[in-house]
């Protein structure tokens, strides 16, 4: 494999729980707990996980719209040259932002209703040094033709245009600077089913025409299936498993990825699932639970697993799992075919 | 099968606003019966939530009903035109919230911040019941057990916002219950839930329905959930109902092109990774700009010129209550 375009080293987010007149500092939230990973150019990794997983927090960090607690994130341009995000101040973030972009959730509020879809795709070349108005409308023109929007639309604002074509100027926007990473958090899961599909094609094709490297956000898991090389989810802070996409689905080792894949409702009444049912909430990450954090909801659980707080080990080349009983367990994944 | 509780025909509910008409929902028909499930699905403003609204006359200004029957059996076997029933009367208030009861979307918005889960139990219980205060305290832990929310006896007192998004939606399942409903309604039950407490409240859902012979119109966009949960559905698409029938002829074999591209456009966690998905092309029209003729027409794959965009498809019923509405189909198919 080639060298990965990011490195994400045992990155941690704590956020202060204050309490008190004095806001003394009570206990931490820790929102990502010790989280690692890498994504190799051209690479679609996906975080997946429920609310208050951290997959939000960790692309956040990565971004650096907030400040990680502890850890590195190393992110290398095409000719190798590595950038420690993690640590940069203010100034050092600016040469950074062209090198990562997001595709937000919401397209309804992402875009700046005052501007023409000109101005918002334009922006970003502007900022970065492109002067020029007539090389800019150049470029935004091919922008647009890569996002298989008519270059009439130029100068509309973006009110006119439906939730589907929002998201295309969003992405068009993202790539306007030739990124090596784009961030995309839940890109899709505002927008109606027949939308979502023509998007979902549409980041698989950019990516397989521009070798672009993705960081996927999400909570779908069919969604996850479809743009995914690799997967890995969290739970409380932490990856619990992490797997080249096709083994994660069809043989998780961790029980909770089983829990999740059987939770998710299969678009076929003949295969009405044996569905596993947690008990209770997700861990609540200012107050985690003992030893594993899913222990009290794990089916699974021994005397062990409520003590002992299991490592991320790889069990094969690429599928790595924190679970003591990950060699004994034999678990249920989703299978394809009748 | 049992009598319908509930018979919708010819349901229209139109929004008059200042650019135009709206026909949020044109001319539904369908049948609930008690112990099943009829889910209705289909897109953004294709008038799912507008018919549901209409069922328990809460439609806001400037929509109302402009025609149809919705005609709910009450307990004592007789029939009544819920449409005939002035929205805010007394019958109606019995109704809403007493035989059927009603499940929203977002429990933090419909439950109050300001009263613990308690007191909005037990007025809710008793708007509908002669209870004495401690009994209807006594029935709020009861039901507050029945959906399965653990110490009840302690989660009574708590204020909404001390509880997680699942056990709010619990609540929410609690207070439809507090009347002893005949008919559940149910729109976008899960939506704003995780997947995992999705399950949970499908699985409270489906027991509820079991042990009371709950008749229960789930309305929802995910096909998935219309799956795991429906018994008939029925399929509609900017207002308009496009295809109905017995959850299994929909999804195995549907009729209509709007269900099929829509069934092929899901994604799956069945698929093949990095799958590309089939797609509809151009997107919903705004409800204003609603095609002549079929709705659907300008975006359907087997569209028919001269005809498609010009007359609006009447229904057909086919073997076993699976209905179109659609040019494709002028006569019932075996």
């Amino acid at each position: 494999m080639t060298t990965p375009v990011l490195e994400v080293r045992h990155l941690r987010k704590y956020f202060p729980v204050r309490r008190g007149l004095l806001g003394r500092v009570a206990g931490h939230i820790r929102a990502v707990d010790g989280v690692s990973f890498s994504i190799a150019h051209g690479e679609t990794l996906s975080l997946v996980g429920e609310s208050g997983c951290g997959k939000t927090t960790t692309s956040r960090c990565i971004l650096r719209a907030i400040a990680p607690s502890a850890g590195e994130i190393l992110l290398r341009d095409e000719h190798g040259d590595a950038i420690e995000v993690a640590s940069l101040d203010r100034a050092g973030l600016r040469p950074l932002r062209r090198r990562m972009q997001m595709i937000f959730q919401d397209p309804f509020s992402s875009l700046n209703p005052r501007m023409t879809i000109s101005e918002i795709i334009g922006e970003p070349l502007l900022v970065q040094g492109m002067r020029g108005t007539r090389e800019r409308e150049a470029r935004v023109r091919d922008l647009l033709e890569l996002v298989r929007l008519p270059a009439a639309y130029l100068n509309r604002f973006p009110h006119a245009f439906s939730g589907g074509q929002r998201q295309r100027i969003g992405i068009a926007r993202a790539l306007a600077l030739n990124p090596s990473l784009i961030v995309a958090d839940e890109p899709v899961s505002a927008l109606d089913v027949s939308v979502q599909a023509q998007i979902v094609n549409l980041m698989l094709d950019l990516q397989d025409q521009l070798g672009l490297t993705y960081l996927f956000v999400a909570h779908d898991l069919s969604v996850v299936k479809h743009v995914s090389h690799r997967v890995a989810v969290m739970y409380a802070g932490r990856i619990v498993e992490t797997a080249p996409t096709t083994r994660l689905f069809t043989s998780p080792k961790h029980p909770y990825t089983e829990a999740l894949l059987s939770a998710v409702p299969v678009p076929d009444p003949r295969r009405r699932a044996q569905r596993i049912v947690l008990e209770g909430d997700v861990a609540d990450p200012s107050n985690p639970p003992p030893g594993c954090h899913f222990h009290p909801r794990c089916q699974y659980a021994t005397e062990r697993c409520r003590s002992e707080i299991p490592a991320l080990r790889e069990i094969e080349p690429g599928h790595a799992v924190s679970c003591l009983r990950a060699g004994e367990l034999s678990l249920r994944g989703v299978a394809s075919g009748p | 099968m049992a009598d319908p509780i509930l018979q919708v025909r010819g349901l229209s509910t139109f929004f008059f606003a200042d650019e135009g008409i709206v026909r949020a929902v044109d001319g539904a028909s369908f049948d609930l019966y008690p112990g099943r499930t009829l889910g209705i699905v289909g897109e953004s403003g294709c008038g799912k939530s507008v018919t549901a609204r209409s069922i328990l006359r809460i439609v806001e200004r400037p929509g109302r009903i402009v025609s149809g029957e919705i005609l709910l059996r009450r307990p004592g076997g007789q029939v009544v035109d819920l449409v005939g029933l002035a929205s805010d009367g007394p019958a109606m208030r019995q109704i809403r919230g007493g035989e059927i009861g009603l499940v929203f979307q977002e429990p933090m918005s419909s439950l109050s911040a300001f009263h613990t889960v308690g007191v909005q139990l037990i007025e809710a219980i008793r708007l509908h019941s002669r209870l004495s205060k401690k009994a209807a305290r006594d029935r709020a832990i009861e039901l507050l057990a029945l959906v399965g929310i653990p110490r009840p006896a302690q989660r009574v007192d708590a204020y909404s916002f001390e509880l997680s998004g699942g056990l709010r939606q619990r609540v929410m399942v609690a207070l439809a219950l507090a009347a002893e409903p005949h008919v559940l309604i149910a729109d976008e039950p899960t939506t704003a839930l995780d997947v995992t407490t999705q399950a949970q409240i499908l699985e409270l859902i489906a027991r509820l329905q079991r042990e009371r012979d709950l008749a229960v119109i789930l309305i929802t966009h995910d096909m998935g959930v219309i799956a795991e949960m429906a018994d008939d559905v029925v399929v509609m698409y900017l207002g308009r109902e496009v295809e109905k029938g017995p959850v299994d002829a929909i999804f195995h074999q549907p009729r209509h092109p709007y269900t099929r591209s829509l069934l092929r456009s899901i994604p799956s966690v069945l698929a093949e990774p990095r799958a590309r998905l089939a797609t509809i092309s151009g997107s919903i029209p705004h409800p204003l700009a609603r095609p002549a003729g079929c709705p659907f027409h300008p975006r359907c794959p087997d569209a028919m010129p001269g005809r498609c965009d010009v007359d609006v498809p009447v229904e057909v019923s086919h073997a076993d209550n699976h209905v179109t509405a659609c040019h494709l189909y002028t006569e019932p198919v075996a």
